[in-house]
C-alpha cells in the first residue's frame, strides 16, 4: 500500500507514504503556517512555524512524514500561540521596518503576523547591529531582514547548481554569509532562484521594489495560505 | 609567506586525502599550524577538498577553538563554569588580564598570548582550571595566574607550565597533565581489574546476535543521560539495511560539571576500546570512531598509543585474534570546542567535517547515521558497561541496581562540598547519600545531571539517582544555601545561548529572550507577571525546539522558580502610570549622555 490516511484537526486526510505532513496538508487543502519550507527545496525544519502535534508530540511538519492513522493536530490554541511566539521572534531578533521596506504586502513574514493578528510583538526588540551589503549592481543583501531560513541557501545549491550563501557562527551570532568577501565577488545572477525564494526582503532586486503599488500587492489583497485553503473548499 | 600559507595548507589537506569528510582534521592542522584558518587558508582547503571558502567558513566560524582572525601564539582559554566561579574565576581572571595588560578575549600587541574563557572543560573538582592550549592548569589562584603568565612570557611553552603530574595515567610519559583522576569510590564494573582482550575473547566465542542478547539481557542503557536501551540501538543498527556500520563513541562530554569520562578515557582505555570492538563484531562494523572532546587533546597522544597497542595485540585492524575476516579499527576524531557536538547526531555531523548542526530525525542514526550508513553512538561509560557484561554476565550486571535501571553509574560531583571527584556508585543511591559522601555542609540546591536535567531543592534529597526518579548522564552540582537560584539559572542560559547552533528560533532567540526576562528579576525590576512569563516561554522553548539543547535549556530557570520563593527580585514600589519594571531615567541616560544635558523633567 503506497497510500496512508490520517487525521488534521479531525479531518481525514489521505497521502503518500514517505510524503511530509506539510506536503499532505498542503494537498489536502489544510494551510499549515511555514516559512523556512518552499515547494521542493529539500526542508531543513528550521523556523520551527509548522509545528503542529503528531499523536501529541510537537514536529515539524516540514520534516516529519506521514504515518498511517496519525492524529495530527494543527490550529490549536497552544499551537496558535508558539506560531505567534515564532513569527514575534523573528521580529524582534531583526530590524524588521514595513512602513517604508519594498517587501512589503509581498513579505511571507509580514503576512503570516497578518494572519494571526500580530499588531506589534509581545517580546522586546533586540535591536542586533547588522549590515547590508550593496556591492552586487543587481542585488542587494540586507542582514537586517534576514530570518535565517536557509531558503537562499538551499535554493542556490539545489537548483542553482551553486553555492553562493552558507550560515556562518552559532547562536545568536548566527547570520548568512556569501561565498566571497562581498556579494559582487560571488557568481550570484539576478535572475538565479536563490534571490527570488527570499520570504522576506533581505536578497531584493534592486530597481524593481515599487513596481507593484502599495495595495495591490500579493497579501495586500488575499491572507497567505489562502491559494492552499482553496483548494480544500473545491 | 603569502605562498607558504597556501602551500601548507595544501600538504595539510593532502595528508587527509583532500577528503572534505574530514574537514575537521584539516581545520584543526590548519589553525595548529597558522593559530588561525585566514581566508586565504579557506580558500585553499575548498580548492583541494572541492568545497566553496564560505562551506569552509561555516564549520570554521562554528568551532570555538577555531578561528578567522589569528590568535596569539599561546591561547589561555579560562574555564568560565559556574563552579569554577564558586572557586574564585573572578579574581583569577582580573590578575592574568592585569599581568598581561588586556582585557578578557584580546590577544597581547606582540601577537604571543591570547586570553579567553571557555565553558566547562571537565575539571569541576580541581577549579578554577585552564587550558593553555592543550595543557591544563587546575586549582589556580590570582598568584599563581599571575605566575603562570610571567612563565609563560619566558619560554613560550605550555608544556613547561607542568610542574607536577597528577595520580594514575595522568603520569604517564604520553599524558604527563597536572589533572587528577580524583576517584573516590571504586565500583566493580569501571574500575576493578581489567585485562585488555578477555572480554573481545568471550564475545566472538558467540554468535553476534548472542552479543546483542547479551546486553539486551543486563538491561544495559545509554549511560550519557538519555538512557536508551544499549541493545535495542545495537539490534536496529545490526538490522537496517546497508553495506557499511558504523561505531562511534560519544567521549564528547561537555555537560557542565560533568567529568567522569575524562577519568575513565584515563585509567578505562583498553576496556572502552575492547567495548567498541564487541560492538563492532555485534552489529557487523569494521569501523569505530571516538569523538574526542577538544578540551581533552591532551589525552590524544595516550589514547592513539592505547589504539596502536591494541593493534599489535591483535585486538585492533584485520583479522582480529586471528579469525579470518574479523575486521575492525578505530580512528580518534578530535572536536573543537562545541558543547552542542555531544548530540549524538550533531556528532555525527562534526564527524562528517561539518558544522555541529544536529540533524532532523527521523531517520535515527541507527537507520541512517555517519555518512548514511547504520550507526551507533554510545557514550564512553556504555561502551566500558559493555566489556565488563561480556566478562561478568548480563545477570551479574542486572543484580546491581534497580529492576529498571541496572548496574552502576559513574557520578561526577563537584560545587559546594569537600570531597568533589568521581563516585561508581549501585543506581538506587539517594540525594541525600551523595551530599554525606562528599560532605557538603548546607546543601541547599543540586543539579541533578547538570543543567539541562533537573534541579532540586532540600525536599527531593530522599530521591534516587536512577531513570525513573533522578536520570543523570553523570554530573551532579551541590550548592549551599546561601546561592542564589535564579542566578545559578542565568549563568547556565549564558552557557546554552553561547552553545547553541541556532539552528532553530525557539532556542537561537528564544534562549535570549529568556536570558533577559530572568536578569530582569535578579536585577530587582520584576513583577509577578514576569514569573508567569518566564514559565510560558521555558515550556514555549522545550516544547518547539529542535533538538535536546533547547528541549532542556530552560529546565534551571523552571527549577528555580518551583523551588524557591522569588519575591525578593520583585520591585518594592510601582509609580502610577509606569510599567512596573520601567526604569525612566535608566531609559533616557543613553539620549542624555548624547546631547551632553539632563532631561529636567524625570
Amino acid at each position: 500500500m503506497n497510500r496512508v490516511t490520517f487525521t488534521i484537526d479531525g479531518k481525514e486526510v489521505k497521502a503518500i507514504r514517505g510524503q511530509t505532513i506539510l506536503k499532505a496538508a498542503d494537498a489536502a487543502g489544510v494551510f499549515i503556517p511555514r516559512l523556512c519550507a518552499y515547494r521542493d527545496l529539500t526542508p531543513n525544519g528550521s523556523c520551527r512555524v509548522c509545528s503542529v502535534r503528531v499523536n501529541g508530540r510537537i514536529q515539524a511538519a516540514c520534516v516529519q512524514t506521514v504515518a498511517e492513522g496519525a492524529i495530527v493536530e494543527n490550529e490549536t490554541p497552544e499551537l496558535l500561540e508558539y506560531r505567534r511566539n515564532i513569527v514575534d521572534m523573528l521580529f524582534v531578533e531583526g530590524n524588521h521596518f514595513c512602513m517604508f521596506c519594498e517587501k512589503s504586502g509581498f513579505c511571507e513574514l509580514q503576512a503570516l503576523a497578518y494572519r494571526f493578528g500580530i499588531k506589534a510583538p509581545r517580546y522586546p526588540f533586540l535591536y542586533p547591529k547588522r549590515d547590508l551589503d550593496m556591492s552586487h549592481p543587481h542585488v542587494f543583501l540586507d542582514h537586517n531582514r534576514c530570518i535565517l531560513c536557509g531558503r537562499c541557501v538551499r535554493a542556490s545549491q539545489d537548483m542553482d547548481g551553486k553555492n553562493v550563501f552558507q550560515f556562518v557562527e552559532r547562536g545568536g551570532r548566527k547570520r548568512l554569509q556569501v561565498n566571497g568577501d562581498s556579494l559582487s565577488e560571488t557568481d550570484l545572477k539576478a535572475t538565479d532562484e536563490a534571490v527570488s525564494v527570499c520570504p522576506v526582503g533581505a536578497l531584493m532586486k534592486k530597481r524593481v521594489g515599487y513596481e507593484v503599488p502599495v495595495g495591490r500587492r500579493r497579501y495586500d489583497e488575499k491572507p497567505i495560505g489562502d491559494d492552499i485553503e482553496m483548494k480544500g473548499e473545491k | 609567506m603569502k605562498q607558504g600559507t597556501a602551500q601548507v595548507t595544501a600538504e595539510i589537506c593532502k595528508k587527509f586525502g583532500n577528503d572534505r569528510t574530514r574537514l575537521m582534521d584539516i581545520a584543526i592542522a590548519v589553525q595548529d599550524r597558522f593559530g588561525c584558518v585566514s581566508h586565504e587558508a579557506m580558500e585553499e582547503i575548498a580548492r583541494q577538498v572541492r568545497s566553496h571558502r564560505v562551506e569552509v567558513e561555516s564549520l570554521v566560524s562554528f568551532y570555538a577553538f577555531l578561528s578567522v582572525k589569528p590568535q596569539g601564539k599561546v591561547v589561555i582559554r579560562l574555564c568560565s563554569d559556574i563552579v569554577d566561579w564558586m572557586k574564585g574565576y573572578k579574581d583569577v581572571a582580573e590578575a592574568m588580564a592585569r599581568e598581561l595588560g588586556i582585557t578578557m578575549g584580546e590577544t597581547t600587541p606582540d601577537g604571543a598570548i591570547t586570553l579567553t574563557h571557555t565553558p566547562c572543560i571537565g575539571m569541576s573538582d580541581q577549579a578554577p582550571a585552564a587550558l593553555v592550549n592543550s595543557v591544563v592548569v587546575t586549582h589556580l589562584t590570582p598568584e599563581r595566574g599571575r605566575q603562570l603568565v610571567r612563565d609563560l612570557r619566558r619560554h613560550l611553552d605550555p608544556q613547561q607550565l607542568v610542574t607536577m603530574v597528577g595520580d594514575g595515567n595522568n603520569e604517564h610519559p604520553l599524558v604527563r597533565a597536572m589533572v587528577r583522576n580524583n576517584i573516590r569510590m571504586r565500583g566493580p564494573v569501571h574500575f576493578a581489574d581489567f585485562e585488555p582482550g578477555s572480554a573481545l575473547r568471550k564475545a566472538v566465542e558467540m554468535t553476534p546476535a548472542d552479543v546483542i542478547r547479551t546486553i539486551k539481557d543486563s538491561r544495559l542503557r545509554g549511560r550519557g543521560g538519555a538512557g536508551f536501551p544499549a541493545g535495542l540501538k545495537w539490534e536496529m543498527a545490526a538490522n537496517a539495511p546497508g553495506e557499511k556500520r558504523y561505531v562511534l563513541c560519544n567521549a564528547d562530554e561537555g555537560e557542565p560539571g560533568t567529568f567522569k569520562d575524562r577519568v575513565l578515557l584515563t585509567e578505562c582505555a583498553d576496556q572502552l576500546m575492547e567495548g567498541m570492538t564487541i560492538a563492532g563484531y555485534a552489529v557487523g562494523s569494521d569501523t569505530g570512531i571516538i569523538y574526542l572532546r577538544g578540551e581533552y587533546r591532551y589525552l590524544l597522544p595516550y589514547l592513539q598509543s592505547v589504539v596502536e597497542g591494541r593493534r599489535r595485540q591483535g585486538y585492533l585492524g584485520r583479522d582480529i585474534l586471528g579469525r579470518k575476516g574479523l575486521h575492525f579499527d578505530i580512528r580518534i576524531q578530535l572536536g573543537a570546542g562545541a558543547y552542542i557536538c555531544g548530540e549524538e547526531t550533531a556528532l555525527i555531523s562534526s564527524c562528517e567535517g561539518l558544522r555541529g548542526d544536529p540533524k532532523n530525525r527521523p531517520p535515527f542514526p541507527p537507520q541512517e547515521g555517519y555518512l548514511g550508513c547504520p550507526t551507533i553512538v554510545n557514550n564512553v561509560e556504555t561502551l566500558c558497561c559493555v566489556s565488563r557484561i561480556l566478562l561478568e554476565g548480563s545477570d551479574w550486571f542486572a543484580s546491581m541496581g534497580s529492576s529498571r535501571t541496572t548496574g552502576t553509574k559513574v557520578l561526577s560531583i563537584s560545587g559546594d562540598c569537600r570531597k568533589p571527584g568521581v563516585y561508581e556508585v549501585p543506581f538506587g543511591i539517594t540525594a541525600r547519600e551523595l551530599i554525606e559522601m562528599t560532605e557538603a555542609e548546607n546543601a541547599g540546591t543540586m543539579l541533578i545531571g547538570g543543567p539541562c536535567r533537573q534541579m532540586i531543592g532540600p525536599d527531593r534529597l530522599e530521591g534516587r539517582i536512577c531513570y525513573d526518579d533522578l536520570a543523570t548522564g553523570g554530573a551532579i552540582i551541590i550548592f549551599n544555601r546561601a546561592r542564589n537560584r535564579l542566578e545559578i539559572a542565568e549563568h547556565y542560559l549564558d552557557f546554552f545561548i553561547e552553545e547553541s547552533c541556532g539552528y532553530c528560533t525557539p532556542c537561537r532567540v528564544g534562549l535570549t529572550l529568556l536570558k533577559n526576562q530572568v536578569h530582569k528579576v535578579i536585577d530587582g525590576a520584576g513583577e509577578p507577571a514576569d514569573l508567569v512569563e518566564m514559565r510560558d516561554l521555558s515550556n514555549f522553548i522545550i516544547n518547539t525546539s529542535r533538538c535536546g539543547l533547547g528541549q532542556a535549556a530552560p529546565n534551571p530557570v523552571l527549577g528555580a522558580l518551583e523551588i524557591g520563593d522569588l519575591s525578593s527580585g520583585f520591585v518594592a514600589e510601582r509609580k502610577p502610570g509606569l510599567l512596573p519594571g520601567f526604569d525612566l531615567s535608566k531609559a533616557v541616560i543613553d539620549a542624555e549622555l548624547r546631547v551632553g544635558r539632563q532631561s529636567k523633567y524625570v
